[in-house]
């Protein structure tokens, strides 16, 4: 592992909450590392953990869902079943013999830059620590 | 064959000052797919979207990526920019290489490389985007206005002029609201009631415009055009129709308690008006004091009344209405300055804030309008402010500025010095903000009829004597000061109401760190939420001044107004779709939606040789918000997203894990 190695984190953030609580991070210009790439969808809801575990298998060294606080949902229920598909969706990872802390999952509200910046910051230095996600390049 | 257009945006410097865009360009032009790039200073200009119409019509590109900022900024610009070069709209996509990349980032070598990863997976997306069309929905063309302030009334009566008809719902028993309360206002000193009660009265006889007082909203469903509304009505006590408003049940009550509207320095009983030019002009039984129903005795009231108003059977009533438009004008109040222990508000009864002075030069309030301090009734000789008391201070209080204190204390300043011509006032401060029309001008009058301005803080206040002594320090001379005051006001900051959370989600808007509502933009969309067809006006979303609110409501009727005036809205056409072929019915995504979209279809259809019928699921696109939890509920992978569909999410997966 070179020194200067950047994980690569996939985002899934939802329309109304993350995607615009990192867009505020961009506007009050909040610096983090450039580990993280988006994919923008309505609703934490929509995100499938297909999607999560197609990331791994590419070789994404973590993945980030994030969501309006819980209560807060654009369409009222949608982070609710995120949250308990992607308590369902570490054990699977667990059984497919990936590491369950790849995955985390965050609650970013709109006005909320500063824990954007705070997640990805901290979450970067986690999966910097255990290293790049070989295992999956490897069973491939 | 498809053929995507990518168009990298210099946005000025924002975005080549930390990225290579020829790189990013250079790289563009690489991905498969790909047979245009271009660069553009500011791609949302004119001359911007006039390049990407003429490129779609030269190279006849069918997909089109625009390189720039934030979707929920330009994305429906250029939308529309693409809709009028005759490319359906919803093949275009945004890759935000502005917020998510330029403007965190500082260093170009790692910037550009992630600015080509972002421009790839949009380029993966836009591949798999489909033509899309939205449909249209009636609009109901009725509006609903939270909050009978003076945001809320302003809004009313601005909607109500326009011709569509209006709700009004208040929680309290009478509209006015907070601007009730005050006794003049800033800068003109005109008289808050004089020039707020005929907009009360206006307001309460337009035809267009209902009144519900002593209501709640409980619960907002639907969306833009078509809200339905549950409000409950409690239950006054009073037959509205019947009371003729004479005030013998007030009189006689033998029950009181602590006035509301005079923030406690007076009492009311317990069949009252709040305050006498109330609208309706009825009064009401506070149940939780009223002897007839914690004791089951009394109703002299109902003895009295001449024209059998009184009801105790009266109950709750809950209407059920639709609405095309919400404008939420909930309001702010007071931060509770007992946080201040130094302060001893509470401990020392003549320790009030803002609004308590106000009740007291009020002519209307529990002292005539003669400024008396509240322990002993006499007349304060000498008078301290305190600004920014739960305000501007991370530590006991919120951060922000509450804004509209210093004027109100300039204010009270000038109101004290008309009252009691020889006391004198001292106001101690962190800074004078006086920005706005004559502003200043009305400062520096307070501070020509003499009263002292001491930069610093309080730090302890206690009494001596039937005195007050204020300790301090004044960080301009560098020396401790004390003042012996006969009475202490504190600016108390602005804060949210304490349900404002609980209201926002009954309203699906977001709100900040402090409770206040959210808008649209900061700059651009000021009175619009995230929420199509709510709106903000007032102090709900942010410390205002009067000025300033009534600004507001205007602005959020004008938004109203312009939806009612079409007669059809297009949808998101952003819905969930049913793959009948893969379909089992088993209508787990029906159990999912929070919109009822999804109902049962049954249809018939081939099987070999014989004709079957089976149960399939079906999304009503017109109530279907696009929240895509169906398609993840989906067992067979039959329910789709357009716009979102899986396809293009896995592309945008493996373009960014390449």
């Amino acid at each position: 592992m070179s020194l200067d190695w950047q994980p690569k984190i996939v985002g899934f953030t939802c329309n109304w909450c993350s995607y615009a609580g990192a867009d505020l991070a961009g506007t009050s210009r909040m610096s983090y590392p450039a580990s993280v790439r988006i994919i923008r969808v309505p609703c934490s809801g929509r995100i499938n953990p297909v999607f999560v575990i197609r990331a791994f298998q590419r070789g994404a060294d973590g993945v980030l869902v994030a969501g309006c606080h819980p209560g807060d949902c654009h369409y009222s229920t949608g982070n609710m079943y995120a949250r308990r598909r992607f308590l369902i969706a570490r054990r699977f990872m667990e059984y497919l013999g990936m590491d369950p802390a790849r995955l985390e999952i965050h609650w970013i509200s709109a006005s909320e830059g500063q824990k954007f910046q705070e997640v990805i910051k901290n979450m970067t230095d986690r999966i910097h620590a255990m290293g790049p996600n070989r295992k999956m390049r490897e069973i491939l | 064959m498809i053929r995507v257009g990518v168009f990298v945006c210099w946005c000025g410097s924002n975005i080549a000052g930390t990225v290579d865009v020829g790189k990013v360009a250079e790289e563009a032009a690489r991905i498969p797919g790909v047979v245009h790039v271009e660069q553009n200073k500011y791609t949302c200009s004119d001359p911007g979207q006039d390049s990407i119409r003429k490129a779609i019509k030269e190279h006849r590109l069918d997909r089109v990526v625009v390189a720039a900022c934030s979707p929920r900024m330009h994305e429906n610009t250029f939308r529309k920019c693409a809709a009028s070069a005759g490319l359906n709209p919803y093949l275009v996509e945004m890759a935000n290489i502005r917020e998510h990349c330029s403007w965190v980032h500082s260093d170009m070598s790692v910037s550009t490389p992630k600015a080509v990863d972002i421009v790839r997976r949009a380029v993966a997306k836009v591949k798999r985007c489909v033509p899309l069309h939205p449909s249209t929905i009636p609009v109901e063309k009725r509006a609903l206005v939270i909050g009978g302030g003076i945001a809320g009334i302003q809004a009313a009566l601005d909607i109500a002029e326009a011709g569509y008809d209006v709700t009004v719902v208040e929680r309290e028993p009478t509209i006015g609201g907070r601007m009730a309360q005050l006794d003049k206002t800033f800068p003109t000193l005109d008289c808050s009631s004089c020039i707020l009660t005929p907009k009360m009265v206006d307001a309460a006889s337009h035809p267009g415009i209902r009144i519900l007082t002593y209501a709640e909203v409980e619960e907002i469903s639907g969306y833009v055009g078509n809200f339905e509304v549950r409000v409950r009505k409690r239950a006054r006590s009073v037959d509205e129709a019947r009371c003729t408003a004479c005030g013998i049940c007030i009189l006689k009550c033998p029950t009181s308690r602590d006035s509301e509207f005079n923030m406690g320095l007076g009492t009311r009983k317990a069949i009252y008006m709040p305050f006498p030019q109330a609208v309706p002009n009825k009064p009401t039984i506070d149940r939780e004091i009223c002897r007839h129903f914690t004791a089951g005795k009394c109703g002299i009231c109902q003895k009295v009344c001449p024209s059998g108003a009184v009801d105790f059977s009266q109950e709750d009533q809950v209407l059920t209405e639709k609405f095309g438009a919400v404008v939420a004008a909930t309001g702010a109040t007071q931060f509770s300055v007992e946080v201040y222990g130094e302060y001893g508000y509470g401990r020392y009864p003549d320790v009030i804030t803002g609004l308590e002075l106000e009740r007291l030069i009020s002519s209307t309030g529990p002292t005539d309008g003669k400024i008396r301090r509240p322990s002993d009734g006499k007349i304060p000789k000498t008078v301290v402010f305190i600004k920014c008391v739960g305000s501007r201070d991370e530590n006991k209080g919120y951060p922000y500025c509450s804004k509209a204190c210093c004027m109100y204390t300039a204010k009270h300043a000038i109101l004290l010095k008309e009252k009691i011509p020889s006391a004198s006032a001292y106001v101690f401060y962190m800074d004078v903000r006086a920005g706005g029309k004559d502003y200043e001008e009305f400062y520096k009058r307070s501070q020509e009829m003499g009263t002292r301005y001491v930069r610093g803080r309080v730090s302890r206040i206690y009494p001596l004597d039937g005195k007050l002594i204020v300790q301090g320090e004044d960080t301009l001379l560098g020396e401790r000061v004390e003042v012996e005051a006969d009475l202490v006001v504190l600016a108390a900051a602005m804060v949210p109401q304490p349900d404002a959370p609980e209201m926002a989600r009954k309203l699906g808007i977001s709100y900040n760190q402090y409770g206040f509502f959210s808008e649209a933009h900061p700059k651009l969309r000021p009175v619009e939420t995230n929420t199509a067809g709510v709106f903000l006006a007032g102090t709900c979303q942010g410390p205002k001044d009067i000025p300033e609110t009534v600004a507001q409501a205007s602005a959020a009727a004008a938004k109203v107004i312009s939806l009612f005036a079409k007669s059809e809205l297009s949808t998101n056409p952003n819905v969930a779709s049913v793959d009948e072929s893969l379909c089992s019915g088993c209508l787990w995504c029906s159990n999912v939606c929070p919109y009822k979209a999804i109902e049962e279809k049954i249809i018939t259809e081939r099987a070999g040789k014989e004709t079957v019928t089976r149960t399939v699921a079906s999304v009503n696109t017109g109530l279907c918000q696009g929240c895509g939890a169906c398609t993840v509920a989906c067992r067979d992978g039959a329910m789709n997203l357009l716009g979102f569909t899986n396809e293009q999410i896995l592309a945008e997966v493996e373009a960014l894990c390449l």
